[in-house]
């Protein structure tokens, strides 16, 4: 199985994530730059988090004109599983792949700890190794990740069962809670916390590894039918 | 209420990376037409209607919070507001 990272000019989880799967999994990965229009032979796209283009604008917004973008709108066409995690969360949902979008934590900080997750849906390709309802202890580190969206696009969220993370708590306004949704077809994912920084025991919890271990598993099972 | 609206946009002699980046994403999605992107703050603040002295007030503001005068311009607005 061969994995893409995307790097934007201020991607800071991308060496994280690229050892996640190096390391974690021992699957084949690769740094796949902005610049790059292809992703012909890569199973799964994962964008990092960090600050693409610092930021400006609103948090994703430019990265969401980048050469790449196309490219990746047209593997979740076909299916690939796409992972967008805290920035590319961010950037997921200014491209559209996702619905609603991300603003300024309620209590205007920046959170930086550890948090307590529910998996709310184990049936997606992410997911598939957690139980249902598990908890988990998964770091954030965002200063906008106060998940907004419209009541109608709510409804069909839960309708869809495309609410995959949430807070055990509120911890920055997010509505119903939300950490992590899926699209309608569950291919494409994003979430807030960083499972790349949950990996081993002694970084203080290995609850990350599952998520890396579905994709593979998923995969896996996909290319033996 | 009183309604004023405060532009703050940055001096003409002071580089913009932020609209740099903007106008490079504008270029990127084929609209080459636009030269130029400056990017700027917009303020509305609601003020009491019993206000004196409005003027000397929102210029104490501006200049010593919105704006930052080494390296923005400010102006602004006072109106009605809408109920």
């Amino acid at each position: 199985m061969r994995f893409a990272v995307i790097v934007f000019p201020g991607s800071n989880c991308d060496k994280d994530l690229y050892y996640a799967v190096k390391d974690g999994i021992n699957a084949d990965v690769k740094m796949v730059d902005y610049r790059e229009n292809s992703l012909e032979g890569f199973d799964a796209i994962l964008i990092p988090g960090g600050f693409s283009y610092g930021d400006y604008l609103r948090s994703g917004a430019i990265a969401a004109h980048a050469p790449i973008i196309n490219e990746i709108k047209r593997v979740a066409n076909l299916d690939v599983p796409i992972l967008g995690i805290c920035n590319g969360f961010q950037i997921l949902t200014e491209i559209g792949l996702l619905p609603g979008c991300l603003m300024k934590n309620q209590q205007n900080k920046f959170i930086c700890e550890d948090v307590e997750l529910s998996v709310e849906n184990n049936q997606t390709v992410f997911t598939s190794d957690y139980n249902y309802r598990q908890i988990l202890k998964i770091p954030v580190a965002h200063g906008e990740g106060n998940y907004y969206c419209d009541e109608s696009t709510l409804n069909e969220l839960n309708k869809n069962n495309q609410i995959v993370f949430k807070y055990c708590s509120n911890i920055n306004g997010s509505v119903e809670n939300i950490a992590g949704i899926s699209n309608k077809k569950g291919n494409v994912l994003g979430m807030m916390p960083h499972p790349e920084r949950a990996l081993e025991e002694i970084v203080g919890s290995d609850d990350g590894l599952k998520m890396f271990q579905s994709i593979l598993k998923s995969h896996m099972d996909r290319v033996n039918l | 209420m009183t309604l004023v609206k405060v532009y703050v946009t940055y001096k003409k002699s002071i580089l913009d990376p932020q609209g740099e980046a903007i106008k490079k994403a504008v270029h990127g999605m084929g609209h080459t037409i636009i030269q130029n992107v400056r990017m700027g703050k917009y303020f509305e603040l609601t003020v009491s209607d019993n206000a004196q002295n409005i003027d000397a007030e929102i210029n104490e503001v501006c200049d010593q919070l919105l704006a930052n005068p080494n390296m923005e311009s400010y102006r602004y607005e006072v109106m009605e507001e809408n109920k």
